[in-house]
């Protein structure tokens, strides 16, 4: 039963993207372009609403579905990793068009060449993995 | 019913990207995406080659059946739910991917020069594809998440970290876009 909901629940969000063509890699270079406001009100009314509702959860201190307090862990506090880490997923992000998301939803959309980009995600996560400790937090 | 065989407008998908943040918290777990790679990466049997690795993914188990329902979404969707053939761009967008020498806009969900089926004979392409799929997955580890991690999440949880990486994420894009596109193509 919690298996098929929770394929249900990536079913919907799967739906969203491509219906909303966040996961196109046209809306991408548009966005990046400043041509559209799509993409903006896409991120800006799902970052605005789940503010609000992240902020009533923690107030109200809402609690799961199994009862337990919902307890969303901060990050650990830095600079370097967010914003190298950030401008190396952006160049990603922009050339292949797709962020993780978006790559599972072409998967199962049939262009398969989003297989190489996925390969080249796995390779990239490995490679990170590997080289962790020698890099700046 | 037609309207769901349009694209959906921002003010209509951006909630529902809410939504689903939301289901996931009541559930009590997190809206991350690219954490699955993490997963698959353990399941392929990387803890041998680093600590990073080394995880029970049993725990993420929920998270990559919520993967597998993306990949089931994106059938739905294009085999089912879509009558239009590609984004509707403006003018400007399109004489811009024209100097790009990419001329399938209007006609494709993806460009057809990137993510048809002649991708696999060309070099460059596998290249440029591959490239792009290493710079999201170890940029994406390397910050601590994904567009959904930090930029949806995080930033909904008033975390300054999501807030700069999504900053980066916008500083590279920009970079690739209007300095390393018109070099690349």
């Amino acid at each position: 039963m919690k298996n098929i909901f929770y394929i249900l629940i990536g079913t919907f969000f799967g739906i969203v993207l491509f219906k909303s063509e966040a996961a196109s890699w046209f809306r991408i270079y548009e966005m990046f372009n400043f041509d559209s406001f799509h993409m903006y009100g896409i991120i800006g009314s799902a970052v605005f609403l789940g503010l609000i509702g992240t902020q009533v959860i923690k107030r109200k201190k809402i609690k799961s579905i199994q009862g337990q307090p919902i307890h969303i862990p901060d990050k650990n506090k830095s600079f370097y990793r967010y914003a190298i880490g950030g401008i190396i997923f952006g160049l990603g992000w922009a050339l292949a068009g797709a962020c993780p998301g978006p790559m599972y939803v072409l998967a199962g959309a049939g262009f398969f060449p989003i297989f190489i980009v996925i390969a080249g995600a796995l390779a990239g996560t490995w490679i990170y993995g590997l080289l962790k400790d020698k890099l700046p937090h | 019913m037609d309207w769901i065989l349009e694209p959906w407008p921002w003010y209509v998908s951006g909630p529902l990207i809410a939504l689903t943040l939301f289901i996931l918290l009541y559930a009590g777990k997190f809206f991350g995406m690219s954490s699955n790679m993490r997963t698959l990466c353990t399941i392929a049997g990387a803890g041998k080659t680093s600590s990073f690795f080394r995880i029970d993914w049993k725990d993420q188990k929920w998270n990559l059946l919520v993967m597998v329902g993306v990949v089931i979404g994106g059938f739905i969707a294009s085999h089912f739910l879509t009558n239009s053939p590609g984004p509707d761009l403006q003018e400007k967008t399109i004489a811009k991917l024209g100097t790009l020498g990419i001329t399938s806009a209007g006609e494709a969900y993806l460009p057809i020069e990137l993510f048809g089926k002649e991708a696999f004979s060309d070099p460059k392409i596998i290249f440029l594809l591959f490239v792009g799929g290493l710079l999201v997955g170890f940029g994406s580890r390397y910050a601590g998440g994904c567009t959904s991690g930090h930029s949806i999440s995080g930033i909904s949880n008033l975390q300054l970290p999501s807030l700069i990486a999504t900053i980066g994420f916008f500083i590279g894009g920009l970079l690739m876009v209007h300095l390393l596109f018109p070099i690349i193509f």
